[in-house]
């Protein structure tokens, strides 16, 4: 069977998924499917709802999704003919394409009105990556822009424009922001929310024109007041975006024969089949048969969902309509809406609460025996995923509507409404149409214990992924125990851990467990809380009496084995030795002293990932002498064993480079020797780089910084590593002074608060409210947090000491470092090495197990 | 024949660390002090990746009786038996350390070294040098 996809958006995708997913499950004794998918977009599939992120740091590789196996995708091929007699697709290439099953995922055109000058150089529509492109780079150097559209599109649209740094207009027809989803008094609440954002809002009044300037582009807005063209006004702007609303891009259908609704959209039945039983259509080019055309991806996934069901004859469920409730953060502000919203039930009656002053609006509709039909969320939407499922169905409120809207005094009201109260039929996955009741049967029957677990059972969460923190609630509520305990010997988490170990003052492990570890604890620990434990203890020495040697008393038997030898043990129990560069500048007499070192004492040497210098090879007994003549070429510890800063790689910015505009190279120095030997949750890398071209690869580190005209933008949370990840631009154009700062409480905010062995990048993804809210603590020292991080960062600042002329200066230590302590000169026989490329190598005579999958691998290297 | 190898003063241990003793045959082995202040003496080959590495692992306990894990790929291994009862994919029969018995007498602690306590195959041949404690 061929299956031909037209359209390769977000539905589009999803429906090759899914085909691909069932087509692979599917007997040998079955006829062979093969899927092809055109694409009119010269780029692979992307998340279009998060177009908005390309203006906050992500790219488009962020964004794009992986081909489904076994399908063909042709990019930059637009379907222009279709001949259903002879099931024939031709494209723009004038390739042909047969068919025994088409799906039509053609999505949705802009729609622009057609007012004067919309065509004019500076007007633009906001769709594509093309678009985002075209926006961002005529932007440059223009101050004022206006969008026209107030609804969900115009405001991702301003918010986008703000980012540039633009003074942003919204013109809206409605005389509220999104008329669509939220009441009179939401859309006040909503425009007092944007208005103290600096967005200036037109309700209420039209664009009539738009005007050029004596360059020929758009330079003027004319307006007029909703209904009284003689009400005309006009407005400066530089340059215009058209976000008013979409058309479903039914081209094809209209042209070649298949029936549509009556204003536009490909008719489908409730197995989204058109007038024609080999075309389906599917997502915002399709009207289902409730008439509607929905403008959102999750109906469409659904249809897609039903579709691939149907082509395969596998049982689906049929697409008879979708609810339109949404949940939305636009420029940072929350927006929901469910169910009835505006209360159009007979008899439905509503329960307000609004605070101005918040700019805070909630209402509740609800029947007149306390059932919910539906709600409005201005401000403050936490209450949405559970209120969502209980709209429509039998169960009654647990009491009263208007406990559930007011802001939870000290956890009691909220408190009140917990997953336990839905009942099983409520809808948690709304993209994939999963019940409570069958998360409940997944918990009770197939075991499923994690929230993994539940995602791979049932497939819940793996669309918009908007109801994972559901997930978890109701594993919680099934009485299925996700422990937070940091091991069998403590019950806390790390980050309960630190607050204890700050607040009492607690300064040894020993104490530590026997005071605060589980009951009955073996004063042993073991091999997960005693290093963890070790470095709180050393990210708070500055705070617990001053500088202390990670080596010294009880703290050397808590250390990590790399740690312990303060360096990395390699496969062949040799140890690699990593001086640290900071900046990876190095003047030749230094670099002349590592290569005698190498050369003296036989190391293997590399050029590390992180601009520095790593020597291979080393016995225990051989560290101190080769850490001797380091130190005393003024080398020191680059800590590549330790959970702790590792480098603060630079680019040579302004001082050489013909497009640097600041100079990285002396900032990255001095974040370097600022944050060396800071102990943390897991290792922390930083960049800087001189310009936008970002040689040093600043977006990929936990801390980036990369140099503007006007200071420093500041980049958090980036990570490279197993699961890469785009670090977000924290504050813009900060000077040096201010940044620091930021990242002295970033830090310190992030060490105590991660769990352990946890990046920047996975704890901002984990941590409540995620990054508005590490900005708020950061930056606007929301919690009140800010000066005691500032001393915490100062007093790791003042105890820092490097830890290797200390330990090569105390006769204690150095007696550590022997390969036997009988024969304190003996030599480890069992190391041994060939020769490669000139280089030692080492010869392992039992070799690694070659039993070990690299999946194994991976939870395994954490020793460094 | 059994040999009694002398390790080092006792006072020389740090609790929940280890080191490594040269055995005269160019085996080694691995003693620990525990938190508790027992002692403890297992094989020092790492079993899973052939390195000499066990006496660099961390101690910990599972269910309460004392373990070592090792730096390497991090199996943990009961001290008093050898057998490795954690690791990356459980526990693991294939993989057991020897166990040595150890003594304290006065302040210096030793190993026991009975040819009949099961060895790896690839012992190395000690150099003369070597033996002589110079190099
Ligand atoms: C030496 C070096 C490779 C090289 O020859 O270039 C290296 C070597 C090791 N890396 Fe790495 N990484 C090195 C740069 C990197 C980079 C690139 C960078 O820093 O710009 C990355 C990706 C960036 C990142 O971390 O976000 C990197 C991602 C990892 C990861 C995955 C981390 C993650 O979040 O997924 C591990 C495993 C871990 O930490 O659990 C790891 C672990 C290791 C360990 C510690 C594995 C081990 O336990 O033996 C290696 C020991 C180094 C040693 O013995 O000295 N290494 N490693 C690089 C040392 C840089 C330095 O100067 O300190
Ligand atoms: C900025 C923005 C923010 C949004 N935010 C949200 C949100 O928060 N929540 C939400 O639910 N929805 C949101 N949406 C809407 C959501 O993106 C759409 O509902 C979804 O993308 C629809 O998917 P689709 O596959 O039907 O259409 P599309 O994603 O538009 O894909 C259709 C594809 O088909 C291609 N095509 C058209 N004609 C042809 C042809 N003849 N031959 C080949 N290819 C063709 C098009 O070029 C396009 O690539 C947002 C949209 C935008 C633009
Ligand atoms: S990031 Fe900029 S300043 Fe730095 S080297 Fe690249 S182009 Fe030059
Ligand atoms: S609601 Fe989208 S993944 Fe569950």
């Amino acid at each position: 069977m061929r299956i031909l996809i037209v359209g390769y958006g977000m539905v589009g995708h999803r429906c090759a998924s899914a085909l691909s997913e069932f087509a692979a499950q599917r007997a040998a004794d079955e006829p062979p499917v093969d899927i092809a998918v055109l694409s009119k977009e010269a780029r692979p599939a992307y998340d279009r709802v998060h177009l908005t992120s390309l203006f906050n740091g992500s790219t488009d590789a962020d964004l794009t999704y992986d081909d489904p196996p076994g399908v063909e995708v042709v990019l930059g091929e637009e379907a222009v003919a279709l001949d259903r007699e002879a099931r024939i697709v031709t494209g723009s290439s004038g390739t042909t394409y047969a068919y025994d099953v088409l799906v039509l995922a053609t999505g949705s055109r802009p729609f622009v009105p057609p007012v004067p000058g919309h065509d004019l150089p500076g007007c633009f529509v906001y769709r594509t990556v093309e678009d985002v492109d075209a926006i961002k780079e005529y932007a440059q150097g223009r101050r004022v822009g206006a969008v026209v559209g107030g609804g969900l599109l115009g405001l991702e649209a301003a918010g986008a424009l703000s980012s540039l740094g633009l003074d942003t207009h919204v013109i809206e027809f409605a005389p509220r922001l999104m008329p669509l989803q939220v009441d009179d008094a939401g859309g006040m609440a909503l425009r007092q929310r944007i208005t103290d954002l600096g967005v200036t809002i037109h309700a209420g009044t039209r664009t009539e024109a738009v005007h050029a300037g004596g360059d020929g582009a758009a330079a003027e807005m004319l307006l007029a007041a909703g209904h009284d063209p003689s009400d005309q006004r006009t407005l400066p702007v530089e340059m215009v975006v058209f976000a008013a609303g979409v058309r479903p891009w039914d081209t094809l259908g209209r042209e070649f024969g298949l029936e549509l609704g009556e204003r536009g959209g490909i008719r489908v039945d409730a197995h989204c089949l058109t007038s024609d039983p080999h075309v389906y259509a599917i997502g915002e080019c399709a009207q289902a048969m409730d008439g509607r055309v929905y403008g959102l991806v999750a109906p469409g996934y659904s249809m897609a969902e039903t579709t691939a069901r149907h082509i395969l004859g596998q049982d689906s469920t049929p697409f008879r309509g979708a609810d339109l409730s949404t949940k939305l953060k636009l420029m940072g502000v929350d927006v929901a809406s469910f169910g009835d919203a505006f209360g159009t039930t007979p008899g439905a009656l509503s329960t307000l609460y609004s605070d101005e002053s918040q700019g805070l609006y909630k209402k509740l509709v609800v029947t007149e025996d306390g059932r919910l039909l539906g709600g409005i969320l201005v401000g403050d939407a936490s209450a949405y995923d559970l209120l969502k499922p209980l709209a429509g169905t039998d169960t009654a409120l647990p009491g009263d509507p208007i406990q559930l809207l007011l802001p939870a005094a000290d956890g009691a009201a909220g408190a009140t409404l917990g997953v336990g109260s839905l009942p099983d039929s409520a809808t948690i996955c709304s993209c994939h149409n999963v019940s409570k009741g069958t998360l409940l049967e997944a918990v009770r029957s197939e075991g499923c214990a994690t929230v993994g677990a539940l995602k791979s059972c049932t497939k819940a969460g793996t669309g918009c992924g908007s109801c994972v923190p559901m997930l978890g609630k109701i594993l919680d509520s099934a009485g299925v125990e996700q422990s937070t305990a940091l091991c069998p010997h403590f019950p806390q988490t790390r980050a309960e851990l630190y607050e204890i170990v700050l607040v009492r003052g607690i300064d040894s492990y020993a104490r530590l467990i026997a005071e605060h570890g589980a009951e009955g604890a073996h004063p042993e620990g073991c091999e997960i809380c005693k290093p963890a434990v070790a470095s709180i203890l050393a990210s708070l020495a500055g705070r617990l009496g001053g500088p202390k040697h990670i080596l010294s008393g009880e703290q050397a038997a808590l250390q990590d084995t790399n740690d312990h030898f303060l360096a990395n043990l390699q496969k062949n129990g040799t140890y690699s030795v990593v001086p640290r560069i900071p900046g990876g500048e190095i003047t030749p007499e230094k670099l002349i002293v590592i290569g005698e070192v190498a050369r003296d004492f036989g190391l293997y040497t590399k050029i590390t990932g992180g601009q520095r210098i790593d020597l291979f090879g080393a016995r225990v007994e051989q560290l101190p002498a080769i850490w001797r003549r380091l130190v005393d070429a003024g080398f020191e510890s680059g800590h590549a064993y330790g959970k702790a800063l590792r480098t603060v790689k630079s680019c040579v910015g302004s001082t050489w480079c013909r497009y640097g505009v600041q100079d990285a190279v002396s900032l990255a120095i001095e974040l370097e020797l600022r944050y060396r030997g800071l102990r943390s949750p897991h290792k922390i890398k930083a960049a800087v780089s001189g310009c936008a071209r970002e040689c040093a690869e600043a977006q990929g580190k936990d801390i980036g910084v990369i140099a503007t005209e006007h200071g420093w933008n500041l980049y958090v949370s980036g990570n490279g590593g197993f699961s890469p990840r785009h670090a977000d631009l924290f504050a813009k154009d900060l000077g040096k002074e201010e940044l620091i700062r930021a990242i002295d409480r970033f830090l310190m905010f992030y060490i105590r608060t991660a769990e352990r062995l946890e990046r920047t990048s996975v704890w901002m993804e984990r941590i409540e409210g995620g990054l508005e809210h590490v900005r708020e603590v950061v930056l606007e020292d929301k919690l009140g947090l800010g000066e005691e991080l500032d001393a915490l960062m100062a007093g790791h600042v003042s105890a820092y000491a490097d830890e290797w002329r200390a330990a090569i200066e105390d006769p204690e230590t150095l007696r550590r470092f022997v390969s036997f302590v009988n024969a304190p000169e003996t030599p480890d026989p069992s190391i041994e090495f060939t020769t490669e490329r000139e280089q030692i190598k080492p010869l392992l005579r039992i070799g690694r197990r070659t039993d070990r999958t690299g999946e194994e691998a991976k939870d395994l290297v954490n020793a460094g | 024949m059994i040999t009694q190898i002398p390790v080092c003063r006792y006072d020389q241990l740090i609790p929940g660390r280890g080191v490594a003793v040269l055995l005269p045959d160019g085996t080694q082995a691995a003693v620990f002090r525990t938190a508790a202040d027992e002692l403890y003496a297992v094989g020092n080959l790492d079993p899973a990746t052939g390195a000499y590495v066990i006496s660099r692992g961390l101690t910990g306990s599972r269910g309460g009786v004392p373990t070592v894990a090792s730096p390497m790929l991090k199996h943990v291994y009961e001290l008093v038996s050898g057998r490795c009862v954690d690791g990356p994919a459980g526990p693991d029969p294939s993989h057991r350390l020897p166990t040595f018995p150890v003594l304290r007498e006065d302040d210096l602690v030793y190993v026991l070294d009975d040819p009949a306590i099961p060895r790896d195959e690839n012992a190395f041949e000690l150099d003369d040098a070597a033996r002589d404690g110079g190099s």
